[in-house]
């Protein structure tokens, strides 16, 4: 699979994927977590997995990162060098760097992507400290900007998110995640537990963000408005495995799996 | 004249596994063929497959059979058998498609929702802005609206920010549903303008307009997609 | 003749040597905190068991040695550790620094500096200096590993983001060799610089925590910091009462039952030296 990508990207001098998952499989025990998976994702492109509870969906997301160590298949990414390597041959300090600089999370829980303890400030900086950077009142300033691009009130970067809200928390995540530029952004279910005109405040800032940084943005959701809305392409995910996959709009306007013509009928209309 | 787009045989059929499975066949047999510069409308009851067949176009659907042959990057490209990655970047570079109603994303301002697509295409942002007020300029969108969210206008407004939106990249084929059922005479007239504009650029347009006046105007083939029924 | 009651400094040899071991593993990696198989000894955790540990390994029948507490040799903890080896090594004793060979000490670094037949043995309560960052012990020890130590300048931004300055003014996180980042001990942020390219060996105990570290001599240790916020001795600015040391760091005690106060050095040693030397100036003067 992943050597039909690349060939592919050489015979028509299309850009080669930045992550190639191939044949994922993931057991905890006797219980599956999701089983073959494969996909090729680009840069600046949105994949959206959409799934019921338990559909593997949250699986697949930590296999993607090396977070986990697959049953079977493998997962390549595409490093800043321009290499793609198999994320199972990584050193633990290798993918470390690449969870620190090129990767990026947004967790439904924020209290699992921040450090609550610290200030927003703090937690901007921290991927700047930890790739180096020594100058306070630049880390200050770079973090502020970024605050500002996520639209948190400068003045709030001393505070703890502690006193955030939901939806400023979930921002916050993202501004943690991209002040290093990272090429890759996982998402669980971001806007999960967030009021509606809090949703809509945070899908509009993340589809701005994909389209002006080119981002490669996966994320996991239940909600298919949440898919319409920012994914280019969608897999739909049943007990572990992919059984949909294409465009969005094509797979939601267009359903041809009996489980995802109940997944699309199932959305109540505005 | 060269054949900007050419459908073969395409053919398409529902299946409503909620409904026990029924097959609900829409189209068959879809054959025909547009130059550059020409247009095309689709006429006949709602419900015969003329949406569908734009849809299949625009890749929003997929077809059971046929082809459906476009010029793509100097290559001729089947939509049918292209790979999400080919027909997101047919949509990027060389088919639009104007919806009967503006899909409005809430708080985007109106003049950003026409420059998102030039701005996807790798134009910048600012130049991309200008371009999209000179659009909605010509569609009668007060500049006072530009900073607005479309979801507060009114239904011809949107639509005219929606057409707008898929005018601006000016892509060489265009599929239109539709486009001026919301507006009234006016504004309906500079639409057709447009259109006429882009005709003699040399854009291909496919649509379905319902109103004869209109349709009269722009058209230079009409077609009836009865003939095109699938047999139940 | 009795029996000696105790080995040579307390402990079995086998417990030295086994020590000694895990000095060698810290001496061969600055600032790596060894674990050690740290005993029970006569006085509770808290109370300077690893400091005597290190002390008792290293500890030879020749060695002159001295205990100071906050910097001083008087105190209870000084006084009684001393006893304790005066009692199972019959070692000579000193309050002076310059004539020691081992110094134990707990939160100060003596003033007079030291030299390459010295050893600094420091009591030490928590070793990891990601410790109230990060609670877990998986975690800190990666961390080390991987050289993992952005949490470190996050602690450090969020002083500067609260205070205005780097808050810490004791247990300043230092770098060691360019690699290992150490906790100094509780010993105040003046003292930092002392480490830097010392010519004494220092040796670090904690005796709860089961953690041996060490610094070889001449080694680069510096405080860590942020290039517009460099690191700052501080000193309370002050001259002592009794010597008048402006370069020494300095204790307040109240001196009365009005809360009159008066500074004098921490290090009594230094104190007293600096005392005699000016009796003497004037002795002489007056001859």
């Amino acid at each position: 699979m992943i050597t039909r990508c690349l060939r592919i990207a050489a015979m028509t001098d299309e850009e080669v994927p930045l992550a190639i998952a191939e044949g994922l499989s993931k057991w905890y025990g006797r219980q599956l977590g999701c089983r073959d998976v494969s996909f090729c994702l680009y840069e600046g492109e949105v994949i959206a997995v959409v799934g019921e509870s338990g559909s593997g969906k949250s699986t697949l997301l930590r296999l993607l990162c090396a977070e986990l160590a697959p049953s079977a298949g493998k997962v390549h990414f595409r490093t800043r060098d321009g290499v793609t390597r198999d994320l199972a041959l990584l050193g633990e300090a290798e993918r470390r760097f690449l969870v620190r600089t090129d990767w990026g999370f947004v967790h439904q829980d924020a209290t699992l992507g921040l450090r609550m303890a610290v200030s927003a400030g703090a937690n901007v900086g921290d991927r700047l400290m930890a790739s180096g950077w020594r100058h306070y009142g630049r880390i200050r300033g770079t973090a502020a900007d970024w605050l500002e691009r996520v639209e948190i009130d400068r003045a709030r970067i001393d505070e703890s998110p502690q006193t955030y809200s939901g939806g400023m928390r979930q921002r916050l995540q993202i501004a943690r995640s991209l002040v290093s530029q990272p090429r890759l952004v996982l998402m669980d279910e971001p806007t999960g537990g967030l009021d509606v005109s809090v949703q809509a405040r945070l899908l509009d800032l993340i589809r701005g963000l994909v389209a002006d940084l080119r981002l490669s943005v996966v994320i996991v959701t239940h909600d298919l408005a949440v898919a319409r809305l920012l994914s280019h392409r969608i897999m739909v995910m049943k007990d572990g495995q992919v059984i949909e996959s294409g465009l969005t709009d094509q797979v939601l306007d267009d359903p041809r799996e009996p489980y995802t013509q109940l997944l699309v009928s199932s959305i109540l209309p505005p | 004249m060269t054949v900007a787009l050419e459908l073969r045989e395409v053919a398409k059929t529902f299946i409503m596994h909620l409904q026990d499975g029924i097959q609900l066949p829409c189209i068959a047999g879809v054959s025909f063929t547009v130059h550059a510069g020409q247009c095309t409308v689709l006429t006949g009851p709602s419900g015969t497959g003329k949406s569908t067949i734009l849809k299949m176009v625009f890749g929003s659907y997929r077809c059971d059979r046929g082809q459906i042959v476009v010029q793509h990057g100097g290559q001729r490209t089947d939509v049918a058998r292209a790979s999400p990655r080919q027909i997101l970047g047919l949509r990027r570079d060389t088919i639009g498609y104007v919806s009967q109603f503006l899909r409005a994303v809430p708080r985007v301002p109106a003049l950003d929702v026409v420059a998102e697509p030039l701005v996807a295409k790798g134009v910048g942002r600012e130049e991309a802005r200008e371009l999209a007020g000179h659009l909605l300029g010509r569609l009668n969108i007060a500049p006072r609206l530009w900073a607005l969210p479309p979801a507060t206008f009114s239904g011809g407004e949107q639509q005219r920010v929606n057409i707008a939106r898929s005018f601006l990249p000016d892509l060489p084929i265009l599929l239109l549903d539709e486009p001026t059922a919301s507006l009234d005479a006016a504004n309906a007239a500079d639409v057709i303008e447009l259109l006429a504009e882009r005709k003699r650029r040399g854009t291909t347009i496919v649509a379905i307009v319902h109103d004869p006046d209109v349709r009269d105007h722009i058209a230079d083939t009409v077609i009836d997609v009865t003939r095109f029924a699938a047999a139940a | 003749m009795n029996a000696p009651a105790y080995n040579f400094a307390y402990l079995d040899e086998q417990t030295k040597r086994m020590i000694r071991r895990a000095i060698l593993k810290a001496v061969a990696i600055p600032g790596y905190q060894v674990p050690f198989a740290s005993r029970e000894m006569p006085m509770p955790y808290g109370w300077g068991t690893g400091g005597v540990q290190v002390t008792a390994a290293i500890l030879g029948p020749s060695d002159v040695l001295k205990v100071i507490d906050q910097g001083a040799d008087d105190t209870t903890n000084a006084v009684s550790i001393r006893k304790f080896f005066v009692r199972t090594a019959g070692v000579r004793t000193t309050t002076s620094t310059e004539q020691a060979t081992v110094i134990q000490t707990r939160h100060r670094i003596p003033e007079a500096p030291l030299s390459s037949h010295q050893i600094l043995v420091f009591q030490v309560p928590i070793p990891e200096p990601l410790r109230f960052l990060e609670p877990r012990e998986t975690e800190t020890r990666r961390m080390h590993a991987l050289a993992d130590y952005g949490l470190m300048h996050v602690k450090l931004y969020e002083d500067i983001a609260r205070h205005g300055h780097i808050a810490t003014t004791y247990a300043y996180p230092v770098e060691v060799a360019g690699r290992y980042i150490m906790d100094p001990s509780p010993t105040p942020k003046f003292d930092n610089p002392k480490m830097n390219d010392c010519p004494a060996l220092q040796l670090f105990g904690a005796g709860r925590e089961k953690r041996i570290y060490a610094i070889p001599p001449y080694t680069r240790v510096i405080s860590l910091d942020f290039e517009d916020h460099p690191f700052e001795r501080y000193r309370l600015d002050g001259t002592c009462a009794l010597c008048g040391a402006t370069d020494s760091f300095l204790d307040e005690v109240i001196a009365d039952d009005h809360g009159g106060r008066i500074f004098v050095c921490s290090d009594t040693d230094y104190c007293e030296k600096r005392r005699n030397d000016h009796a003497l100036l004037t002795d002489s003067g007056h001859d």
